[in-house]
C-alpha cells in the first residue's frame, strides 16, 4: 500500500448562514448531512435544458471576450465576494502575488504561503484510483451550510431560473451543491459536489460529468474553468467533487498545439474529435465538438471510466465554456511514493494536480516563486507525464471507449461503474469502425 | 441599439475625421476595424470587400463583436489565439474558419494589428484583414485526404504536423503509414465536410496580400488621424502607458452595472474608468468624469459624515457600504446605495478603488431576483478578477 505523508485537506469553518435556517433542528451545526439538509433552505439555480443543436450552436457565439457576464457568473461572484466580507476564507487570495512567467507558453506562478498551513496526512491510498467511500473520513456532508453558495440542478424548461432561499426537497433527488473553497487558489474558487447526500466517491460517472459541463456552459466565461483530480492524481478528499475558479489569462495548456487523433460517429457530420497535445511536457488528449454537449460529455466520461477501471490516475480540465476538455493520465503520486522523484522537485512541495498540469502553479516558497521559469515548470511537469509507451496504451483504451456514441452504449456503461471491477489490462484487438487512429 | 450605433460612428469620426470613410471605402480589400474602448469590443467599420465576402449588410455588422462570424467548425484554439493577441495588444496572422451570412463556412487568413495612440500609447483600435484561402483541387473524395495530399507536396511540413516533433528516422515509415491512412479513408467513405484541426495553411501570396492590405489601411488611418490631432501609429511609440490597457477595458466593458474605478496613487484620487451605466445614471459624459474625484456627485444636502466615513474607509484600506445623497448633472438628486472596495492587482497591492452605485429608489429589480447587495458584490468580484489578471503578464500593458 502506497501513501504520501504531506498532502493538505480542506477544513470547514462553522458560522451562521445566509438563509437564516433554524439551528434548533438537525444536528445543530447546519451541515450538509441528512440531519440538516432536508430541513434547510438554499438558493437554487435551475439550468436550462437545451437538446436542440441550433441552440447549442448559438452558445458558441456567446462565450467570448466582450460578451456580457452571465447571470450565473454574477451570482457566483457576488456570493463569493459576500462570503469574503463575512470572513469565511482563510486568507484573501488577491493579496497573493502572481505573475505570468516570460516564455513561449506563459506558465502562471503564484506565491501562496498561507494555503497549506494546516496539513493532514492523505487519508487514502494513492495507488488505487477506485476506492469506496469512507464515512469516517472527512467529506462534504460535514461542511457548514454557510459555505454553500447555491444548488445547481437541471431544470425542465428552455430557460434557466433562480430561486432564492428555497426549501430543499430531498425526495426528488439528492441536491447538487456549489460551495466555496476556504483555501482558494484564485478568486471565485468553488467546488461542485453532485448529489452530496449520496456520498459518491471521487470517480467520474456520466451524469456528474454532464453536470460539471453544464456549470461551465451556464457560467459562460472562457476564464472560468472546471477541474477534476482522480484519486492518485492529487484529489485530497474521496467524495465526488469538481473544482473551479476564475483566472482571466490563458492557461499554457490552452496554447499548446494539437493534432487530430480520432473521431467518433455523430449526426450531421458533427463528430466528437479527440486530439493529442503536442509540444507540451505532459502527454494528454483534448476532446472537442460533438453533435450536442451530451455527446462530448459522454465521450469524455467514457474515457475517464475506462481509465478508472484500468487503475490509471488522471486529471480533467474543462475549458472554453465546456467546448474543450483536456484529459491527462498521470503517475506522479506513484513515482513519489516509490521515491522516483528528485528531492529538488519534492522540496517545492508542488502537488501536480489539474491546475498545475494546465500551467497554473501555486508555490509555497518565495525562492521558488522568484526563480520560477518556463524551464523549471517544464521539468516538473515532464515528471508528471506518463511515458510514451503508457500513453499509447491509454490512447488505445480510449479509442475503444470514445467510439461508443451511436446508441451502442446501452447497458455496458452501468456495469463499468461497479466498484469491484477487476483490474484487467486489456488492449482491444480491433478498433471501432468509425475511429481513425494515428499511431 | 441606435444610440450605440451613434456612439460608434461618432467615436470613429472624432478620431479620424469624417473623410476617413471615403478613403477606406475606396479600398477593395476585406477588413474590419474594432474599438476596444466601447463595451462589447464592437466592429466600428467594415469594408465593402468584407461585406461582399461575408454576405452581410453594413447595418448587420457595425456594432457586433467579431465572434458572430465564428461557428461550430471554428477551431477553439484559433479563437483563443486571437483573444490572446488582443489581450497582449500585438499582431497576429492566423488561419481560421468563418461563416458567411448564408451559413457556409470558409477558411481565411486573419491578420490582426493594433493601432496605438501616439499621445499615451493606448490601443485605440484593432484592424482585422481577411484573405480567403483558396481551396486546392481535390483528388479524392475526402477532405482530410485532400489536405494530406496537398500538404504532402510540401513534404516535411506535413510530416512534422502529423507526427509531432521531428522524427527523421521514421520518415520512410511515415510515408507508408500515410498511404495506408488514405486508403483507409476512402474505404470508410468519410464525407468531405470535415474540417481538421490543423489549420489550412495560407500561401505566401495570400500572406503578402494580407500584409499589403494592412499597410495600406494603417497608412490611411495614420494620415487621417493627423487631421484630427489624435495621432495614431502602428507601433507603440510611447513608453508610458495610459491608465488602463485595452484588455482591462474590454473586461470592464462586460459589466453592465454602474460603477467607477478610481486611482489612489494619483493626486486627487481621480476616476480612471466609468461604466456606461454610471454615465446614464448621473447624466454626465465620459470626458466630464474621467480625471475628476467622485466628490463632484455630492451636493448641498449630502451628509458630510457619510463623506467622512467613505474617506476613513479608504484611508484604512477597507471597503464600506453607505447610502449617500448624490446629484446628477441636471442637479436632480438621488439616493445612492454605494459600495466601495479596494481592488488589488497581481502584485497583491491595492491598484484601484471601485465604487458601485445603485439608485436606491429604483424599483426596476433584476428580472431574475438577484439581491441588490449581491449584484453590487458581483461587480466587485468581476473587477477584482479583471484587474488581477490583466496585470499579471510581463508583456501586457499596465492596468
Amino acid at each position: 500500500m502506497l501513501t504520501i505523508k504531506r498532502v493538505p485537506t480542506v477544513l470547514s469553518n462553522y458560522q451562521e448562514d445566509v438563509c437564516n435556517n433554524d439551528q434548533s433542528v438537525g444536528c445543530g451545526r447546519n451541515c450538509l448531512g441528512n440531519c440538516c439538509l432536508p430541513v434547510s433552505k438554499l438558493h437554487l439555480y435551475e439550468f436550462k435544458k437545451n437538446e436542440d443543436v441550433s441552440v447549442e450552436n448559438s452558445t458558441v457565439m456567446f462565450c467570448a471576450e466582450g460578451s456580457p457576464l452571465s447571470f450565473l457568473s454574477n451570482l457566483l461572484m457576488g456570493m463569493w465576494e459576500e462570503r469574503m466580507r463575512r470572513g469565511l476564507f482563510r486568507y484573501d487570495v488577491t493579496i497573493c502575488e502572481t505573475k505570468v512567467i516570460p516564455g513561449k507558453y506563459g506558465f502562471i506562478a503564484q506565491l501562496n504561503e498561507g494555503r497549506h498551513l494546516k496539513k493532514r496526512p492523505t487519508e487514502f491510498r494513492v495507488d488505487q484510483v477506485l476506492q469506496p467511500f469512507d464515512e469516517s473520513k472527512f467529506n462534504f456532508t460535514k461542511v457548514g451550510q454557510e459555505e454553500v453558495l447555491f444548488r445547481f440542478e437541471p431544470g425542465n424548461s428552455d430557460k434557466s431560473h433562480f430561486f432564492p432561499c428555497l426549501p430543499v426537497d430531498v425526495d426528488t433527488s439528492s441536491p447538487n451543491v456549489v460551495t466555496i473553497n476556504v483555501s482558494p487558489i484564485e478568486y471565485g474558487h468553488v467546488l461542485l459536489i453532485p448529489h452530496v447526500l449520496d456520498r459518491l466517491p471521487q470517480r467520474i460517472d456520466h451524469e456528474s460529468f454532464f453536470l460539471a459541463l453544464h456549470l461551465a456552459k451556464e457560467v459562460a466565461d472562457p476564464f472560468f474553468r472546471i477541474g477534476f483530480n482522480s484519486l492518485g492524481a492529487f484529489a485530497t478528499i474521496n467524495h465526488l467533487h469538481f473544482q473551479a475558479y476564475y483566472l482571466a489569462v490563458h492557461f499554457p495548456i490552452e496554447k499548446a498545439p494539437t493534432q487530430m487523433l480520432m473521431t467518433g460517429k455523430g449526426l450531421h457530420d458533427r463528430r466528437v474529435m479527440v486530439l493529442q497535445l503536442l509540444n507540451y511536457p505532459v502527454r494528454g488528449l483534448v476532446f472537442e465538438g460533438g453533435n450536442s454537449a451530451r455527446d462530448l460529455s459522454d465521450a469524455v466520461a467514457n474515457s475517464c471510466i475506462c481509465l478508472q477501471n484500468h487503475n490509471i490516475a488522471f486529471n480533467v480540465l474543462i475549458s472554453d465554456c465546456g467546448k474543450r476538455i483536456y484529459l491527462f493520465p498521470q503517475c506522479y503520486a506513484e513515482k513519489q511514493a516509490v521515491g522516483q522523484v528528485s528531492q529538488e522537485l519534492l522540496d517545492t512541495q508542488v502537488n501536480p494536480a489539474v491546475w498545475e498540469i494546465s500551467g497554473h502553479m501555486v508555490l509555497k516558497r518565495r525562492k521558488d516563486y522568484e526563480e520560477a521559469s518556463e524551464e523549471s515548470a517544464w521539468r516538473l511537469l515532464a515528471e508528471v507525464s506518463v511515458s510514451e509507451h503508457r500513453f499509447q496504451e491509454v490512447k488505445a483504451l480510449i479509442s475503444e471507449s470514445a467510439g461508443l456514441q451511436d446508441g451502442l452504449e446501452g447497458n455496458g456503461m452501468d456495469r463499468e461503474e461497479d466498484i469491484h471491477k477487476p483490474l484487467a489490462n486489456q488492449v482491444p484487438s480491433c478498433f471501432h469502425k468509425d475511429c481513425l487512429v494515428l499511431r | 441599439m441606435e444610440s450605440q450605433l451613434r456612439v460608434i460612428e461618432q467615436s470613429f469620426t472624432i478620431r479620424y475625421s469624417t473623410w476617413v470613410h471615403e478613403a477606406l471605402d475606396e479600398m477593395p480589400d476585406s477588413f474590419t476595424i474594432t474599438d476596444p474602448f466601447i463595451s462589447g469590443h464592437p466592429i466600428v467599420y467594415a469594408s465593402r470587400g468584407f461585406l461582399e465576402m461575408s454576405g452581410y449588410s453594413r447595418d448587420e455588422v457595425i456594432g457586433k463583436n467579431g465572434r458572430v462570424f465564428q461557428g461550430p467548425d471554428t477551431s477553439r484554439r484559433s479563437v483563443m489565439e486571437i483573444r490572446e493577441a488582443i489581450r497582449e495588444e500585438r499582431n497576429l496572422q492566423i488561419s481560421i474558419v468563418n461563416y458567411r451570412k448564408d451559413g457556409t463556412p470558409f477558411w481565411m487568413l486573419f491578420h490582426l494589428c493594433p493601432v496605438f495612440s501616439k499621445e499615451d500609447g493606448r490601443v485605440m483600435n484593432f484592424v482585422g484583414v481577411q484573405v480567403p484561402i483558396l481551396k486546392k483541387p481535390r483528388r479524392s473524395g475526402s477532405e482530410f485526404a485532400r489536405n494530406a495530399v496537398s500538404l504532402c507536396e510540401d513534404g516535411s511540413g506535413f510530416l512534422e504536423t502529423v507526427f509531432g516533433s521531428c522524427r527523421r528516422e521514421l520518415c520512410s515509415d511515415s510515408v507508408v503509414e500515410l498511404s495506408r491512412i488514405l486508403a483507409l479513408e476512402s474505404v470508410l467513405g468519410v464525407d468531405d465536410a470535415e474540417l481538421v484541426d490543423e489549420p489550412c495553411k495560407a500561401t505566401d501570396i495570400e500572406q503578402r496580400k494580407a500584409t499589403t492590405a494592412m499597410n495600406n489601411i494603417l497608412s490611411v488611418l495614420t494620415h487621417y488621424s493627423e487631421l484630427t490631432g489624435r495621432l495614431v501609429c502602428r507601433k507603440r511609440c510611447f513608453s508610458g502607458m495610459g491608465p488602463l490597457g485595452a484588455s482591462l477595458n474590454i473586461s470592464l466593458g462586460r459589466i453592465k452595472q454602474s460603477f467607477v474605478l478610481t486611482d489612489p496613487h494619483l493626486p486627487g484620487m481621480p476616476i480612471v474608468y466609468a461604466s456606461d451605466a454610471f454615465l446614464k445614471l448621473t447624466g454626465y459624459t465620459r470626458q466630464e468624469v474621467l480625471g475628476q474625484n467622485c466628490r463632484f456627485l455630492s451636493g448641498p444636502n449630502t451628509d458630510c459624515s457619510v463623506q467622512y466615513q467613505i474617506k476613513e474607509s479608504i484611508r484604512t484600506e477597507q471597503g464600506c457600504t453607505v447610502c449617500i445623497l448624490n446629484y446628477r448633472k441636471d442637479t436632480s438628486s438621488f439616493w445612492n446605495f454605494l459600495h466601495i472596495s479596494p481592488v488589488r492587482n497581481a502584485s497583491g497591492k491595492i491598484a484601484y478603488y471601485v465604487g458601485v452605485q445603485i439608485e436606491s429608489s429604483c424599483t426596476n429589480e433584476d428580472k431574475q431576483k438577484l439581491r441588490p447587495d449581491i449584484r453590487q458584490l458581483s461587480v466587485v468580484g468581476a473587477i477584482k478578477v479583471a484587474v488581477r489578471s490583466s496585470s499579471m503578464g510581463a508583456s501586457t500593458s499596465k492596468s
